[in-house]
């Protein structure tokens, strides 16, 4: 080989690696995404210059009503009203007034709670809110403490700080001592019957009496709180005590009745498809309907309950059944193969569903659960249709009050409201993503 | 594949013979039975003891019980009803089927609306078009997150309730006016011979289905194309109008003419009517566009690439491989949210819009105190309504269906 490269009759040959260049300025920067992602076509820059339209057409009027026009300050109603209406804006204005809303704040939230016990409704918010948030942060430690605080601790606490507790139920202690004895003797008699030992059994139930019998010395425990009736409670306060009671109502039923319909017994498999499908076939208006104007019908005479109790129950036996549903997708959502390794490990079926199966579906649903949270947190308007003040009840009923009335109160106070649902909605639809992505082991099918 | 059934007996039923002898109480099967019979029991006491109650209760309170009333008469007036109603002669069974009859009318143009509307944004949100993307996502993301209870208040009171009165209400020339007492469209005044424009179409959708099943079948037979959707569409299109101008196009419009208290002449909708369906269908629409996503997003990319390879363009490859395959995951939620719709219809109540729940089991309730009946009446003919849309939509369902092993 010579020296001479081959590529003498050649005029130029490169030796050195070219170092990397930048992409054309066609397909980089800001100009490059407006032609790629807005401008791509003749139909897509028509469709970017409608969207521009929409919004052209929806934005400024709402900066207008919502910020720029909107009133902020403002002792009564002649601070949001033009000159026609006996106001002091200038003829033709139209915009937000928050100063109606500043003035209703306390209502919006407490409803007619009265001013000086507001604090035992804070005191509850707190609790809700401090347990709440480190059980919803996966990293947070004390899982199984917290459970028990805001299953047991915090409901019980609830109902007397919001109530004011000292129920009369003095009357309740001979009825339960009757059933303890009563229940020991089955347990007693059929772990003789069926030649096992009775300890266990005996043991569990009666924890459970001497539980109730404890509950109830607390439920009738006078704390020298002044009682304040439902009926003076309204607002955020109503809407968060229906969502929240039904949703931690519904989840026992709901894994009863999730339980029940996947089961082998065929007289339990039937009575909970038509107790799901019933509660699935019908709107929630009449299910409030029902408990409200029906439900007193069947309960014996004397006994009565209280408007927003009853409304509980019709939430609660509501939202139970689309629980059941959600809790369903998750046990069938687990391979055949958890089912028959629990089997063959000889767990019985209240083994295997609590040991096993149970825990995992559970886990999968939680964006399931999540969302039928959200559902029933937007369905809690509803219980206004009955006459109850929700946070939406409080902001229509405030609309009757002469001293903030103008034609703008009504679209204020709604836009307020729209604004508060979706924080909580939006917030709670975000987590329930994060949880989703965070669960996805590869389980689901 | 799912776990159909899961015995509540572990392993041990099946070798009776060699197992040894256990108590009664230990067989899984009676045990089962035996909480079975318990449960029956309790269901039934509860159920006996409640219906005792009840009678007992209507007794003290003087209400009368059993369906006579549905013949008693109403006395009062309903804003919306597309059959004949008087308030001075019309009874409390006419009042139940006019409210079923608006709910009906409410749900199934807010259905097709919702569709409509779902589907365009589901799209939307899937367009490469940054701001159509951004746009869709911005409308689902709002409109879903706020209840729909404050939607129709904000539809009702916030703005149909703000329009002017009739006096300077809109004006849309031959379109109608619209002012704060409602929507006054123009109608159609049909004069002799319009019912051959009817038998028309019908005829042309007999044609164009048999147009379809034929170029079908000679597609299958020879491998020839025939453009059997265009030309059905023209059928049924030119036909009618053929037949309706041959008729001598007996149509006119009445159209409403703005007066001092009222429109007059046209046919008018009222504003409730419109606010229910803005916001169900709105609403609904969110649900609809997420579940059409889904369902897109569902059809793996290698379908799209297979058919490619096969040899089709992109629009049969659209029409043909990915719609098919979307649908199948689109129809079972599709039906909840139908349902859902047909049930949130109920909602008129707030803003008396005159459907089942406002009429019947409002105003006819409280007129009657008949709470029992007329509450079991209500959540039953909701209960149908939804069963029957199921059943309808399982059976659409199980057509589609992959067929698979």
């Amino acid at each position: 080989m010579s020296d001479r490269p081959h590529t003498a009759g050649i005029a130029y040959v490169r030796h050195d690696m070219l170092s990397e260049q930048p992409a054309p300025s066609t397909s980089r920067g800001i100009v490059a995404w407006l032609r790629e992602s807005l401008f791509s076509s003749i139909p897509y820059t028509l469709l970017t210059l409608l969207c521009l339209y929409i919004l052209y057409v929806i934005i400024p009027p709402m900066v207008e009503f919502l910020f720029t026009d909107a009133v902020w300050t403002g002792a009564d109603r002649a601070a949001c009203a033009t000159q026609a209406q006996g106001g002091m804006q200038p003829d033709g204005w139209f915009g937000a007034c928050w100063a109606y809303v500043g003035a209703y704040t306390n209502q919006f939230v407490y409803g007619r709670y009265p001013d000086a016990e507001q604090w035992r409704v804070n005191v509850v918010a707190v609790m809700f809110f401090g347990g709440l948030v480190p059980l919803l942060i996966p990293a947070a430690p004390f899982k199984r403490e917290n459970i028990v605080f805001m299953a047991i601790v915090f409901p019980v606490a609830t109902l007397i700080l919001l109530t004011g507790g000292h129920f009369a139920v003095g009357g309740l202690y001979v009825p339960l001592l009757i059933a303890a004895v009563l229940v020991l003797a089955v347990v007693f008699a059929f772990a003789k019957l069926s030649e096992s030992d009775p300890m266990p059994g005996l043991r569990s139930a009666g924890l459970l009496f001497v539980a109730l019998a404890v509950l109830l010395f607390i439920l009738g425990f006078d704390f020298g709180l002044r009682p304040v009736g439902t009926s003076r409670w309204g607002g955020l306060l109503v809407t968060m005590v229906i969502a929240l009671t039904g949703i931690v109502a519904s989840l026992p039923i709901g894994i009863a009745l999730a339980l029940g319909r996947r089961s082998a017994m065929p007289i339990v498999r039937f009575a909970s498809i038509v107790f799901i499908e019933f509660w699935r076939g019908v709107p929630l208006i009449t299910v409030l309907f029902m408990s409200s104007v029906m439900l007193p019908l069947f309960l014996p005479e004397g006994v009565s309950f209280d408007k927003l109790l009853r409304a509980l129950i019709g939430v609660a036996l509501f939202s139970s059944a689309y629980m059941a549903e959600v809790v369903r997708g998750g046990i069938q959502a687990l391979p055949k193969g958890q089912y028959e390794g629990a089997m063959a490990l000889g767990l019985n079926w209240t083994q295997m569903m609590r040991k096993i199966i149970l825990p995992q579906a559970l886990k999968l649903v939680i964006p399931g659960i999540v969302n039928s949270f959200i559902a029933l947190f937007k369905d809690t308007t509803l219980v206004l249709i009955i006459g109850l003040f929700d946070f939406l009840g409080q902001i229509q009923s405030s609309y009757s009050d002469p001293a903030w009335s103008s034609p703008v109160q009504s679209l204020t106070g709604y836009f307020f409201a729209a604004f508060i649902y979706f924080i909580f909605c939006f917030s709670m639809s975000r987590y329930s993503q994060f949880m989703e992505r965070k669960l996805d082991t590869g389980h689901k099918r | 594949m799912a776990v159909t059934d899961v015995t509540p007996n572990g392993p041990g039923s099946a070798h009776d013979d060699s197992a040894p002898k256990v108590a009664l109480l230990n067989n899984p099967e009676i045990r089962g039975w035996l909480f079975q019979v318990v449960l029956a029991v309790v269901v039934a006491y509860l159920a006996y003891s409640g219906w005792k109650n009840m009678n007992a209760n209507l007794q003290a309170a003087g209400i009368a019980s059993g369906w006579a009333f549905l013949n008693n008469n109403a006395g009062f007036a309903i804003s919306q009803s597309l059959i004949e109603y008087n308030q001075a002669s019309s009874t409390y069974g006419r009042v139940y089927l006019v409210g079923l009859i608006n709910t009906l009318v409410v749900a199934v143009i807010g259905v097709i609306l919702a569709t409509i509307i779902g589907f365009l944004i589901g799209v939307a949100r899937l367009s490469k078009n940054w701001m159509v993307s951004r746009l869709a996502a911005v409308y689902v993301e709002s409109l879903r997150n706020i209840p729909l209870l404050l939607q129709i208040f904000i539809w009702y009171f916030g703005v149909l309730r703000l329009l002017p009165q009739p006096r300077d209400g809109l004006d849309f020339g031959f379109f109608g006016l619209l002012n704060n007492r409602g929507y006054f469209a123009p109608k159609p005044v049909w004069g002799d011979g319009a019912i051959y424009t009817l038998y028309a179409f019908i005829a042309a959708c007999v044609i164009a289905w048999g147009i379809g099943r034929w170029a079908r079948a000679r597609q299958m037979a020879t491998g020839q194309i025939f453009p059997a959707f265009w030309v059905g569409f023209a059928v049924i299109v030119l036909l009618p109008v053929i037949v309706f101008l041959a008729a001598g196009a007996p149509l006119t419009w009445d159209v409403p003419v703005a007066g001092g208290f009222r429109p007059k002449g046209g046919m008018t909708i009222i504003p409730e009517y419109i606010a229910m369906l803005v916001a169900l269908s709105t609403y609904t629409a969110t649900y609809i566009a997420e579940i059409v996503r889904a369902g897109i997003l569902a059809v793996s990319k290698g379908q799209t690439e297979a058919a490619h390879a096969l040899g089709l363009r992109s629009g049969p490859t659209l029409r043909l491989v990915i719609i098919p395959q979307a649908l199948r995951i689109i129809i079972p939620p599709l039906t909840n949210q139908y349902l859902n719709l047909t049930k949130n219809s109920s909602l008129a109540v707030a803003i008396a819009y005159p459907e089942l729940t406002s009429v019947f089991a409002g105003t006819a309730l409280n007129q009657t105190g008949q709470a029992v009946e007329i509450i079991s009446l209500t959540m039953l003919t909701y209960l149908t309504i939804s069963l029957l849309t199921s059943a309808f939509m399982n059976w659409y369902n199980s057509r589609v269906a992959l067929v698979e092993r």
